[in-house]
């Protein structure tokens, strides 16, 4: 059985954790324990109905103010699928986690309230999964009930978002008009809108093909941790010296060619270990630790590739950043500390050289800074060569994450384009 | 690893490779890390992960536990032996010592429990030994609390967990940046689900505590829950003890782990019944959690497990 990591996304108040409510309570994925709870929950406080978005929303902050402030990881599993799910935040205000939970996703679903059409925050939304690079997209129109199952609101709704995802680089893209609160279309086709065809969003869920989203064609092996046992108890690995990571590219096999960086020197790998005993290949996202047939000076940080198809070297980077902080703003000069693949180096902006208007796309090229949620292109220079592919290409060895020296906070998230070497 | 022709793989085999990279990350990035370890399933799992993450050298941090002299003596027995074999060293953080030096003062009554005391004990034991980042095998699926934590969640230098204002965690990158006194709690078995626990159990042949598994025990019933008659919890005269074949779904505090009936006396049994139940293992068996609304969310803040 394999997984789908799906997050949620849209503007407040949308329907976006009365859905995954709906969804794990319509695949029975509740407990009655957590059922009763919800239920108590919704009586204490006057609601008529069973208010499933207590199911997700748990902080206690959440439900005083009826929303939701950080994602919720749910798991469910059908037969078919094992799920993983991220119920992200709508408020703009907690954009941040809202990436956060995207940023792993294999499929967004974007809600939008069916009264209120495409809003800016939808948009912001939108374009941040595609920005993401989260490769499926499900456009959930919710609360068809308030608006009598309308075919032409939905056909509406479906030409409005059209004509702002053709200005993105959406990927997959499906449409399904839903009632979150009542279970329409969520687990099983509505009877109500016996004019939408298309499948559930279970049933979408359930069949949406992921396989080929990975990356099996470039090798990037980024060396996260050297494994050499001082006192092993048994003396055969006495001399044993390990690379360890979990490979972010490609597909590796015992007697490859590979070359690491920085050195530029070439070996061959002499086996492919686990705990488990070798393996005949390894590839994402396996955790393994490689052993190569020559001694080469190699630490946490390198990378391993093959010489006929290796990143960029780069200490300078081109990115979009979109930035997380109340406090602290991105501007030219100012500096972070950056982290990309295992390698931890300082960056230093260079140029901010436009910011991007979510609603219309508008690049702003006067902008002198980004503050918190807001997203432009920059050029960074880094202390040390980080090797790179775009973010299009590969998200774990084109996406960097920005820390600011003073507050150790995470303040930026970068997606690295145009990668090209020294 | 079960490998296909298309190059996908199990659940299990995705779960133990993000939980490997997050084990190694630590390693890296942190002076001084330990390994919660308490003999329940969800440590027991996560140890084996440290065991293979490492391989061939032994795993590169100590084990902790705090002991709240309320234990389970399989648990405690358990907990010993696979140290030792490991080779591992074990430091145990006592709540009867945190007591005894006047940190905390014991509840009385019949529902006294020392769960509430050890997250003193555990976060003195931190500090005293100087350990920045610490393991914990706790999972988003137990409780609504946990499902909104990070896999690297920051503790100020009071232990404390801000729930609202967590650091953004993208792709695999985590943030390990403190300053000296705070620390950072690490989850790798996060998006792991109890089912996914006992499929992992039963895949490696991974040894639990016995009282895992059906055994007949003397147990009184409390708030719908089955307690172990033992001196260490308080009985009233209207709980009569009497004899039930049990299992515990979770180990911890004899005084508020409640045990349930079940005759499964296998891993597959125990996956059988799992797989069937209506009920979180958390609802089942925890008293800790059933005092308020968000009983986890408030001991968490106070730097709880
Ligand atoms: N009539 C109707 N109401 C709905 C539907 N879906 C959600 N709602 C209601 O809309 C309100 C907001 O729902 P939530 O699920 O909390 O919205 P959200 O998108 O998760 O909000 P944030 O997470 O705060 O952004 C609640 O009162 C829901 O009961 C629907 O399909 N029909
Ligand atoms: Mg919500």
């Amino acid at each position: 059985m394999d997984i789908l990591r799906f997050a949620t996304a849209g503007s407040v108040d949308d329907g976006k954790s009365t859905l995954i409510g709906r969804l794990l309570f319509d695949s029975k994925a509740i407990f009655e324990d957590q059922l009763e709870a919800v239920e108590r929950t919704s009586r204490d406080r006057g609601t008529e109905y069973t208010d499933l978005s207590l199911l997700t929303d748990g902080l206690r902050a959440e439900r005083e103010q009826g929303i939701t402030i950080d994602v919720a990881y749910r798991y469910f599993a059908t037969p078919k699928r094992k799920f993983i799910i991220a119920d992200t935040p709508g408020h703009i205000q907690y954009t941040r986690n809202m990436v956060t939970g995207a940023s792993t996703a294999d499929l967004a679903i974007i809600l939008i309230d069916a009264r209120k059409g495409v809003l800016e925050q939808s948009r912001r939304h939108a374009f941040l999964t595609t920005l993401l690079r989260v490769p499926h997209l499900v456009l959930a129109v919710n609360k068809m009930d308030l608006v009598d199952y309308s075919e032409e609101r939905f056909n509406e709704i479906h030409e409005e978002f059209t004509a702002f995802a053709s200005k993105l680089n959406a990927p997959d893209l499906t449409f399904i008009p839903i009632s979150a609160l009542h279970g329409d279309n969520v687990v099983s086709r509505s009877e109500n809108m016996p004019w939408y065809q298309g499948s559930s969003l279970l049933h979408h869920l359930e069949n949406v093909h992921i396989a080929s989203d990975r990356n099996l064609v470039d090798v990037r092996f980024p060396v996260q941790y050297v494994i050499r046992p001082q006192k092993a108890t048994d003396p055969a690995f006495h001399d044993y010296r390990g690379y360890a990571g979990q490979v972010a590219g490609g597909v590796l096999k015992p007697g490859d060619e590979v070359v690491h960086l920085p050195s530029g020197l070439t070996t061959r790998i002499s086996s492919i270990d686990t705990y488990d005993g070798p393996v005949a290949e390894a590839f994402p996202p396996m955790s393994v630790t490689l052993r190569l047939e020559d001694d080469i000076d190699i630490s946490r940080g390198d990378m391993i590739c093959r010489p006929n198809n290796q990143p960029a070297v780069a200490q300078e980077l081109e990115a979009m950043v979109c930035w997380m902080a109340d406090g602290v703003k991105l501007a030219p000069r100012s500096k972070f500390i950056i982290k990309h693949t295992t390698r931890t180096a300082r960056a230093l902006v260079r140029d901010l050289h436009y910011r991007l208007d979510v609603n219309t796309l508008h690049r702003d090229e006067t902008a002198q800074n980004l503050g918190l949620n807001e997203i432009g292109r920059v050029s960074l220079r880094v202390t040390q060569p980080l090797f790179v592919d775009d973010y299009a290409r590969n998200r774990l060895t084109g996406g960097f994450i920005l820390v600011d020296e003073a507050t150790n906070g995470t303040v930026g998230a970068g997606m690295i384009v145009e990668a090209r070497g020294r | 690893m079960t490998l296909q022709a298309d190059y996908t793989t199990s659940q299990l085999d995705v779960l133990e490779a993000e939980a490997i990279h997050i084990m190694r990350e630590v390693a890296a990035e942190f002076e001084r890390p330990c390994l919660l370890f308490s003999g329940g399933k969800d440590s027991i799992v996560m140890l084996r992960i440290a065991e293979k993450a490492f391989w061939p050298a032994p795993i590169p941090f100590p084990l902790m536990h705090v002991d709240t002299g309320h234990n389970f003596d399989e648990v405690i027995e358990f907990r010993d032996r696979r140290a030792a074999e490991l080779g591992a060293r074990l430091v145990v953080a006592s709540v009867q010592a945190s007591i005894d030096a006047g940190r905390v003062v014991e509840e009385t009554g019949r529902r006294a429990s020392r769960n509430r005391l050890q997250t003193t004990t555990l976060l003195d034991a931190i500090e005293e030994h100087g350990f920045d980042a610490v393991f914990g095998g706790a999972r988003r699926d137990e409780e609504k609390a946990r499902a909104k934590e990070r896999v690297f969640s920051f503790r100020d230098d009071f232990g404390q967990w801000d729930p609202k204002n967590q650091r953004p965690e993208l792709w695999n990158l985590y943030n390990a940046k403190i300053r000296k006194g705070e620390h950072i709690r690490v989850f790798p078995l996060s998006n792991w689900t109890e089912l996914d626990i006992w499929d992992y159990i039963r895949r490696e042949g991974i040894e639990i505590p016995s009282i895992y598994y059906a055994h007949k025990r003397r147990v009184f019933e409390r708030d719908g829950m089955l307690l172990a008659d033992s001196p260490v919890v308080q009985r009233g005269e209207d709980e009569p003890v009497f004899e039930a074949v049990v299992r515990y779904r979770t180990v911890g505090d004899m005084t508020c782990t409640g045990a349930v009936q079940s005759t499964a006396a296998t891993v597959e049994e125990i996956i059988a019944e799992i797989a069937a139940t209506r009920i979180t293992e958390r609802g089942a068996t925890r008293a800790d959690d059933r005092a308020s609304e968000a009983a986890m969310e408030d001991r968490k803040r106070e730097g709880y497990f």
